[in-house]
């Protein structure tokens, strides 16, 4: 009993108390950059997930075997592979949302949440764990992905996930598109009040509860 | 007075730590102290040989921009009314502007109280007297066009993300005002931006929001000609610019009165004048240089010193926005230096970026961001200078 509480600790410490994103605030740049469409973050967040828990599976397994001196190479090694795995899927069976997302599916690569967890905590546990614990802080980033791509979606081009969902009549009455929710520093907005939002809740809040607070 | 001392004293104690309201102190105190001067007196030091609190302080920049709040008022009427050839009067013309102008101050008032209020309420601080300048200085960065819940949402961002998000007046990075201008120009470019907006149609007043095309001079261009000719030929003249009759942001188009309330302000010492003076100096540099450089004597490149100090938004932004002090450096050097950039930069933007028009804005946005460098840099510099105790 007391196994499968930790485990399930692993498993939702990234996605919410620390949340790769909002808490350790690792993979912004995708985060800005494939988050004005729904659609692209969802695959986004697929594919990152996918790449951190195999990776951290991998990694787990071959941590007896991995000397500790070049233990970087061998992760990135593990890490470009699944990412050119995932990379072709997406072009051989999605090839339009793979034109989209462009160059940051090959991102992933530097993306910080994949090394991250395989240096943080790949490295040093076993293989069900370290499984959790990527696809935990995989779903965590789709999770913030999804959240900043339905705002910016939603607010900067009246849509969600394509379909237009604001009727016509109310742009007749006045209403416009938010132009800043579709430049980059709309993400950062949201992203910051993402943030925010998570410290206020307290059961998943960062924020330290000391006797001071 | 005296029925309101009553009436304030009597409600006291339901505020007090442990009445029935004390959470709503903030909103009690704000009341009193709008009425009545505070009783409490200094019992250590520092002591203050003058009353200068953060009350008058505001106060004294609302009263500087009563007259440009007043002539934006009587310039929108006057350009509807020029425009569309409908009644033209003094009277009618303040009629108008007040018609179309009053609602939008309004609204930012209201809602930029309702944020005020709520986070004071909700961290329990105190309501100041900093919004009251917030909320007058974004109506009056905007076109007389704006929808009003854009100007609704405006100030929401510039309170809530400009200010609250820091801890409230006093610790802003960025000045509020402007950072609900950057929202609402980033945001809305159609409503902020463009030939369209800048003169209300008063035939639809009351029915939709439709406007009349018109140049401000800074988007002025053509392919010949000099740029003083141009403007002149497109009806604005020298002392019309610097007066401030011409269609442009409700507040922004009279040089005269915004420069007059800077004088004021810093005669009053609420301003600093190394700020506004350092932006004077690096706006007329940077224009001196641009026209000595210029191959293109149809643009604004090639305007000179005078037209840039007296067009478009320049003299409400370094007489006001850039002279807070919160977001300002608080080094003498430092205000120099950040004054002499901000004035460069705007002509920079100016004349160089062809996507925005008016640079003044961004030039302020970006020198509050570099204000703590800047305050660091001088003080090290300074230390550096220290001969030795030895």
């Amino acid at each position: 009993m007391q196994k499968l509480g930790y485990l399930w600790d692993t498993f939702s410490k990234g996605i919410f108390k620390e949340n790769p994103v909002a808490y350790q605030v690792l993979g912004i740049c995708s985060a800005l950059a494939v988050t004005v469409q729904m659609k692209t973050a969802f695959v986004m967040g697929v594919a990152l997930t996918s790449v951190t828990a195999l990776s951290n599976l991998i990694i787990s397994l071959l941590r007896k075997q991995i000397p500790s001196n070049i233990r970087i190479i061998v992760e990135l090694v593990v890490i470009a592979s699944l990412v050119i795995v995932t990379d072709q899927i997406l072009k051989a069976f999605y090839y339009d949302i793979s034109k989209q997302l462009s160059v940051f599916v090959g991102l992933i690569i530097t993306n910080c949440i994949v090394l991250g967890r395989a240096e943080a905590f790949a490295l040093a546990n076993p293989p069900l764990p370290s499984l959790l614990d990527g696809i935990g802080n995989g779903l965590g980033y789709s999770l913030i992905l999804i959240l900043v791509a339905f705002f910016r979606e939603f607010l900067g081009s009246g849509k969600i996930f394509g379909l237009a969902v604001i009727p016509q009549s109310l742009y007749d009455a006045g209403y416009s598109n938010m132009g800043l929710m579709v430049l980059a520093p709309g993400a950062f907005f949201v992203i910051g009040f993402l943030v925010w939002l998570k410290n206020c809740i307290p059961g998943i809040s960062s924020e330290q509860e000391g006797p001071n607070q | 007075m005296k029925f309101i001392k009553d009436m304030l004293d009597k409600a006291a104690p339901e505020f007090a730590p442990e009445g029935r309201f004390s959470r709503f102190n903030a909103l009690y105190t704000a009341t009193r102290t709008f009425f009545l001067l505070p009783s409490e007196s200094l019992t250590r030091a520092p002591f203050f040989r003058d009353h200068l609190e953060l009350k008058r302080f505001m106060s004294f920049v609302i009263l500087a921009l009563i007259p440009v709040t007043l002539f934006g008022i009587y310039n929108t009427g006057l350009q509807a009314g020029l425009a569309q050839d409908t009644g033209q009067g003094f009277i009618s013309n303040w009629v108008t502007g007040a018609r179309i102008v009053l609602p939008i101050i309004l609204v930012s008032y209201a809602v930029g109280f309702f944020w005020e209020i709520l986070f004071a309420t909700i961290r329990r601080h105190e309501i100041t007297e900093g919004f009251l300048v917030t909320g007058l200085l974004f109506p009056l960065t905007l076109p007389a066009t704006i929808p009003l819940w854009q100007v609704a949402l405006g100030i929401s961002f510039g309170i809530v993300i400009g200010k609250e998000v820091f801890g409230g007046t006093g610790r802003n990075l960025l000045n509020p005002a402007l950072t609900a201008r950057a929202f609402v120009f980033f945001s809305y470019p159609g409503s902020m931006s463009g030939n369209l907006v800048w003169i209300p149609s008063i035939k639809g007043l009351d029915t939709a929001v439709d406007a009349i095309t018109s140049a401000t001079p800074l988007a002025v261009s053509s392919d010949q000609g000099h740029i003083t000719q141009l403007l002149a030929d497109a009806g604005f003249t020298l002392s019309n610019l610097f007066i401030g009759t011409y269609p442009g942001s409700i507040g922004g188009t009279t040089a005269l009165l915004c420069y007059a309330g800077g004088l004021f302000l810093i005669i009053t010492r609420i301003a600093n004048y190394r700020i506004i003076l350092g932006g004077i100096l690096g706006l007329s540099l940077t224009a001196i240089l641009f026209q000595f450089w210029s191959d293109a004597p149809s643009t604004w490149m090639s305007a000179g010193p005078i037209l840039h100090l007296i067009s478009g938004g320049f003299a409400l932004g370094i007489c006001f926005m850039a002279t807070e002090p919160v977001s300002a450096p608080g080094t003498d050097m430092g205000r120099w230096i950040y004054g002499l950039s901000i004035g460069s930069l705007t002509v920079v933007l100016r004349v160089v970026n062809p996507a925005y028009v008016e640079g003044v804005m961004l030039a302020i946005l970006f020198m509050n961001i570099f204000a703590p460098l800047i305050d660091h840099l001088t003080l090290k510099y300074s230390i550096s200078k220290r001969v030795p105790n030895a």
